[in-house]
């Protein structure tokens, strides 16, 4: 069955028709040719599809796009106005954070995502004391992190990106 | 060489452009904004998607495809079964002998497949197309007592499967130390974030196909594709800008290039996408087979080997043979006077085991420094002490000169650096709350290669810039940026006078991305290409003087012995109650030549020893013996490292070049960091319990009695 939905993303209005099944990544990726968002697992396994719904980190491939009528959507393409970086992907780049670059604009994603729950007092299993405001300390931003995978094992560098923007 | 000024690049100034910089990687801004191309997102009109249907039995043969029910769906464009698929010229290797036959040799081979207008509609009639199958019994299971047991080829094994120096049951025989002890290592998977993917469009008059692959080699998928289809080599084109990594997994072409290409021989003028998904890479992408490695250590009391004795079981697949070559580094890694090696293979009914990042190495090294760890317990010697006492002077195998043998100095900084002086190497001593404390070390090796038959070419433009191409992949290494600076470097200009082009077939031919070999390989094919352009047109080209040139043959190979070295050294606490285990802090120090680019070297480095913890605690491919399937066939079930899971990484090297191996004197760094770190994490696991785990991966079960 297709429905006909709107999507904004990055700032660009799309309307389309979808199968009823075909997931926001599937949607932004095959039909939209919206490709900043990656397929690693389209199980919600890998993160590599994570985008921004409105200012919320979530995987474009658990959600379906018939749900997400009228939907505001940033990919790390659109982050920053087009010629600039916006500061998390220029620390990634600044900081090595990423090697084959397949699981990066999820990182960078969930990482914006991330930071503006950190600064919404959201705690995480890391957290010691939930009545303090967070502190995003190394294994604050390890923990938040752990929906992204990197076979690349750039970790390290990824958490001294993320540490550089957080101060 | 003259080198040129920026911003007049035929003026020679003195100092040339270094390409030791830590140059930031020129794609950075395209993989952080996720712009940069990879294979499934070439732009195509109208494409069909393709949807494999894999076999549910491990040995038997196909009797009936049912597809009736799938080609009946709106927007099916094809359903290919063995008897309808295109005929391929060449079927002498059956893992791409694709949809040609009714016989199943493992679990998950293509059996089916299903092209159609969206990729829902794909998957949708795939899971319709019904297979019956005649079964046969199957043997997935490896086994030390295998009654086929066999010595595999020197061809397949790329070594001789055996080495005897001396006389090793004398020698043991004799030894006052003993240590023979069996070490096993599980099935496990590359997992590159990017799954295997391909977009193939097939021309006719003349009969073309044109591939955007994920691969690590864009000419060597050519080459299989151009053999399989019975297609001239010119004929064939394979275009891979940007791969998502791949660790030894998108080495070669695999059955679903094979497929695709059926698929867009079948719908020609059509764009067929086949983008594997990560279920679908558990049977079809590879994988490092599992391992059983004997190991016997014979030495005097103060640890000096009298007798080195590593015999390894693996198997194989019924397929296509593959032979992980896990006891080579135990031929030349340590001074005993009597060594011997031997490797074991039995061809099971499993998928196709192939390259995963430092095959052999990786699992090998796990078993002999695990080893050396249990001897330096036995004799009570400080094992960064022993390791030293036992570093050969020359090649132990061949006899040959080192091109630089610098171990002993990797163990000897990387104690300094870790604080491993004053350690108490009493197991279990250790307490820290409920956590127990211990650290381990273990030693790094992987072979200085460089592959044959790269070549680049250098071309002058009007606009002053010098465009190099050669037809290399950019796995995640750095191979963008680091041959920007090579040929920067060789030319004797700026790095921003160059403009690369890699990643296509049609392209300079290069060799595969393996081994970490590319550096050298492509490296040494610009310095050439360089070389010859300024002999052919001077230091003041004119626009459109152009070079090509091959690498060199290097005959310093057959002289010496050409090694990297590491020294791994690990902490790890384990849990007393519940025996998780977690490592804070690992420290690597490397001789690996010359260092071309700090940052993306580095961050090659420490990604090698993150693969190496997620070998360590938790990667295991389960098989289960009554299917032949893998049961944990997802980034759920087979755990690679987190994020979490990883704690401080530092990579350290010694100041060197190899004026042996190649004009940049730089080894490449792609598996070095692997190699030793599981064994390290295992020592200080032991260290900190007492409890030693000779069998990967330290779960916490191991660790609890």
């Amino acid at each position: 069955m297709d429905t006909t939905i709107t999507l904004h993303v990055d700032g660009a209005e799309h309307t389309l028709t979808v199968d009823t099944r075909t997931t926001l990544l599937d949607a932004l990726r095959d039909r939209l040719g919206v490709t900043s968002p990656k397929k690693g697992c389209d199980h919600g396994q890998c993160g590599s599809c994570t985008v921004l719904l409105g200012d919320r980190r979530i995987l474009a491939c658990l959600a379906l796009a018939v749900a997400h009528d009228g939907a505001r959507v940033t990919t790390a393409a659109g982050l920053a106005p087009d010629g600039e970086l916006h500061p998390l992907a220029r620390a990634m780049v600044d900081h090595d954070g990423f090697q084959c670059g397949y699981c990066t604009p999820g990182q960078v994603c969930s990482a914006v995502g991330m930071l503006a729950e950190a600064e919404a007092g959201w705690p995480s299993h890391a957290t010691r004391d939930l009545t303090a405001a967070t502190e995003l300390d190394d294994a604050e931003i390890r923990e938040r992190m752990s929906g992204n995978l990197c076979r690349c094992g750039a970790y390290p560098n990824i958490v001294a990106a993320i540490r550089e923007v957080s101060r | 060489m003259t080198a040129t000024a920026p911003g007049n690049p035929a003026t020679p100034v003195s100092q040339p452009p270094a390409a030791d910089e830590p140059m930031a990687r020129i794609e950075g801004r395209a993989k952080v904004t996720g712009t940069a191309p990879y294979a499934y997102e070439h732009p195509t009109t109208e494409p069909l998607y393709l949807h494999p249907v894999l076999s549910t039995v491990a040995r038997g043969r196909v009797t009936a495809v049912h597809t009736g029910d799938a080609e009946q769906l709106d927007g099916v464009r094809a359903v290919l079964t063995s008897k309808n698929a295109p005929r391929l010229a060449d079927t002498s290797d059956l893992e791409f002998a694709v949809l040609q036959s009714d016989e199943v040799t493992f679990h998950g081979q293509i059996v089916a497949a299903v092209a159609a207008d969206s990729p829902e509609t794909a998957r949708e009639a795939a899971a319709l197309v019904r297979v019956d199958y005649e079964e046969r019994p199957h043997d997935v299971i490896l086994r030390s007592d295998h009654q086929d047991l066999y010595t595999p080829g020197e061809a397949v094994a790329g070594a001789a499967p055996d080495s005897h120096q001396g006389d090793t049951d004398t020698a043991l025989a004799r030894s006052v130390v003993l240590v023979d002890q069996t070490y096993r290592t599980p099935r496990e998977y590359n997992n590159p974030m990017e799954p295997h993917s391909t977009v193939a469009f097939w021309e006719t008059l003349p009969e073309r196909l044109t591939l955007y692959d994920s691969t690590q080699g864009a000419h060597t998928v050519r080459a299989t594709m151009a053999t399989v289809f019975g297609l001239p080599e010119e004929n064939v084109r394979v275009i891979a800008p940007h791969v998502g990594g791949g660790f030894g997994s998108k080495g070669a072409a695999k059955a679903h290039n094979v497929l695709v290409g059926l698929a867009a021989r079948a719908l020609p003028g059509r764009t067929v996408k086949l983008a594997l998904t990560r279920r679908h890479m558990f049977s079809l992408t590879g994988y490092r087979p599992p391992t059983i490695q004997r190991i016997r250590l014979g030495a005097d009391t103060e640890g000096r080997l009298e007798a080195l004795v590593h015999d390894v079981t693996e198997l194989t697949s019924r397929t296509k043979e593959y032979a992980e070559m896990s006891g080579l580094s135990s031929r030349m890694m340590y001074a005993a006077p009597d060594r011997t090696t031997s490797h074991r293979l039995t061809a099971l009914d499993v998928p196709v085991p192939f390259w995963m990042r430092a095959p052999g190495e990786a699992p090998g090294m796990f078993a002999l420094e695990s080893a050396m760890d249990e001897l330096a317990v036995a004799c009570g010697v400080d094992p960064v002490e022993l390791r030293v006492r036992n570093d050969p002077g020359a090649d132990p195998q061949t006899g040959r000169p080192w091109s630089g043998r610098h171990l002993v100095q990797c163990l000897r900084e990387g104690a300094e650096r870790f604080g491993w002086q004053g350690r108490d190497p009493v197991p279990g001593h250790h307490r820290d709350g409920a956590w127990l404390v211990g650290t381990g070390v273990a030693s790094a090796v992987y072979p200085r290669l460089t592959s044959p038959g790269s070549a680049a070419e250098i071309e002058y433009g009007a606009d002053g810039r010098y465009t190099v191409s050669i037809g290399a992949a950019d796995i995640g290494t750095g191979a963008w940026t680091v041959l920007t600076q090579i040929s920067a470097e060789a030319l004797g200009c700026p790095v921003d006078r160059v403009t690369l082009r890699i990643g296509d077939s049609d392209l300079p031919r290069a060799t595969v991305a393996g081994g970490s070999s590319g550096t050298s390989s492509w490296g040494t094919a610009v310095h050439a290409a360089a070389r010859a352009f300024r002999g052919e047109h001077g230091a003041d080209p004119r626009p459109g003087a152009r070079t090509r040139a091959e690498a060199p043959e290097n005959p310093d190979l057959e002289r010496y012995a050409m090694y990297s070295f590491g020294a791994h050294f690990a902490e790890v606490r384990v849990h007393a109650d519940t025996g998780e285990v977690r490592v804070p802090r690992m420290l690597g120090v490397y001789s690996v030549g010359r260092v071309i680019n700090p940052r993306t070297a580095r961050s090659q480095l420490v990604g090698g020893m993150v693969m190496g913890l997620s070998m360590a605690l938790h990667e295991q491919g389960v098989v289960d013996p009554r299917f032949g399937n893998v049961v944990n066939g997802d980034l759920a079930g087979y755990h690679v490292a987190a994020n979490a899971d990883v704690g401080e990484v530092e990579a350290h090297w010694l100041e060197e070049s190899d004026p042996h191996l190649n004009p940049m004197g730089a080894a490449g760094v792609g598996e070095i960091g692997i190699v030793g770190t599981a064994a390290a994490i295992a020592n200080a696991a032991h260290h900190a319990t007492g409890v030693r785990v000779r069998e990967l991966p330290l779960t916490p079960d191991r660790f609890l009695r």
